[in-house]
């Protein structure tokens, strides 16, 4: 491995042991609110960790200067202050990106994974980390997105990211899948209620995969404490 | 020529000056007394707040035209789908008038028309509208018409509508909203002017009435804002 023991647990922290939406349970707005497709949770995803990364660095950056008393108003600040300085930015020079991203971008601000990173984390590590664990949080973020994304788009409409191109350019026309021909359709998934639904099953079963690892480690432990009582 | 490394080099050592200096300012231990100073505080809040705000006006101001350039773009991406290019050969964004428009229902006082022109006589109009009373919110379309009121086209702009049911106003969703080409208040009378529930000419969807009978609704509104003004539009 390139990386050493911080940044291994970073990585496997934000990922995985304590995702955005599994682990902390956080960003729920957002994720129900735009994972009707797959192309719009990775839309959302790519949107969130570039915001999420950006006010890491900077809260660990200037984490000297900030007064614990005052520490919410500035973390608000400047998460506020990114999120419109990347929703006017990409309004002007990414036209077509921001009107399929448009709506997107201004729910990051309710998304308090932003604050919760600030907060637990990038305030009390140095600059490097703050990134890092951005970047991961991201893109476990991101991931969950998609998978939530693809599950209710499949189960809806039959597709796969599907309108992919018009986000990422003709070059990924090639993502767009349809997965079940003539599908007549399953509307709940799409409606908002399918995003409980399915997002309660991806939870299932992140626990059912957490619970296997754990026998596993405990079934390797239990043979050498039984040779340890003979 | 001889005086200028001195010149640098005192520019460098100014400049090594303040770094030290900063770096004095900024050294952990005496930021830890000044941090619960209600001055401080006072202090960096204000100046993040400062920097956030100049920030985002410098940005603003900076990317404004550019804005304005993208929107324009778009507006006439959508003119060209319900004008045909081969009707007009002005500047349609340049040709314009207001019309009130505030008795027909369709959420604005005023409603600004785009005029295409042929060899400087008026071929077609063109214009924005509203069904405010769409299931889930407005339903914002835009509408080219010729001169005798026959509909070139219509589309939807943007819209809440039910995801799978009725959205199928949108021509990327199905061809519904094309049935509209060629119709006008004079080939449909005003009873025809309505989904087929309704003893009208138009389909509903499956699962979605509302929807389309209100967007039919506020097409034939539409219609009216147009003869009531015809006169005015066609002979600028």
């Amino acid at each position: 491995m390139f990386l050493s023991a911080t940044y291994r647990k970073i990585a496997s922290d934000g990922i995985w042991n304590n995702n955005v939406v599994f682990g902390q349970n956080l960003a729920l707005c957002p994720l129900l609110a735009v994972t009707g497709t797959a192309t719009n949770g990775l839309g959302m995803g790519i949107a969130t960790l570039v915001v999420i990364t950006a006010s890491n660095g900077l809260i660990s950056l200037t984490r000297h200067l900030i007064p614990n008393e005052i520490r919410i108003p500035i973390f608000v600040l400047l998460i506020a202050a990114l999120v419109t300085l990347v929703d006017i930015l990409m309004n002007a020079w990414a036209h077509e990106l921001y009107k399929v991203l448009g709506l997107f971008i201004a729910l990051i601000v309710t998304n308090c994974a932003l604050l919760g990173r600030a907060e637990a984390f990038a305030s009390k590590q140095p600059v490097k980390q703050a990134l890092w664990d951005g970047l991961m949080m991201g893109l476990g973020f991101t991931l969950v997105l998609v998978a939530l994304g693809a599950a209710r788009e499949i189960s809806a409409a039959g597709t796969l990211f599907a309108n992919a191109s018009v986000l990422l350019g003709e070059s990924f026309r090639f993502l767009e899948v349809t997965v079940i021909p003539n599908y007549k359709g399953f509307l709940l998934m799409a409606l908002p209620p399918g995003g409980f639904i399915m997002l309660a099953f991806l939870i299932v079963g992140k626990r059912l995969i957490d619970q296997k690892i754990a026998q596993r480690k405990a079934s390797l432990i239990v043979p050498t404490a039984a040779i340890a009582e003979e | 020529m001889k005086h200028e490394p001195t010149i640098n080099e005192s520019l460098k050592e100014k400049i090594a000056r303040c770094k030290a200096y900063l770096r004095r300012c900024l050294e952990p231990s005496k930021l830890e007394q000044l941090r619960p100073t209600l001055g401080f505080q006072t202090g960096i809040l204000a100046g993040f707040a400062l920097i956030a705000s100049v920030l985002l006006g410098v940005t603003n101001c900076s990317t404004e035209s550019t804005i304005q350039l993208r929107l324009e773009e778009d507006l006439k991406k959508s003119l060209a789908e319900v004008v045909p290019a081969t009707l007009y050969d002005n500047d349609m964004l340049q040709d314009t008038l207001t019309i009130p428009s505030a008795e027909y229902n369709i959420d604005a006082k005023e409603t600004l028309v785009y005029i295409a022109k042929k060899s400087g006589k008026v071929s077609a109009v063109c214009f924005k509208f509203t069904a405010p009373d769409g299931y889930s919110g407005a339903i914002n379309m835009i509408m080219g018409l010729d001169r005798d009121g026959n509909i070139l086209g219509v589309r939807v702009l943007s819209h809440k509508e039910t995801p799978g049911l009725g959205d199928k106003i949108e021509t990327a969703k199905s061809n519904w909203i094309l049935n509209f080409v060629g119709r006008s208040l004079d080939n449909l009378t005003p009873t025809q002017w309505a989904v087929k529930k309704d003893g009208g000419e138009f389909d509903q969807f499956a699962g979605a009435t509302i929807t389309p009978r209100k967007s039919v609704q506020a097409i034939y509104r539409g219609l009216q804002l147009f003869k009531a003004n015809k006169a005015q539009l066609i002979n600028p």
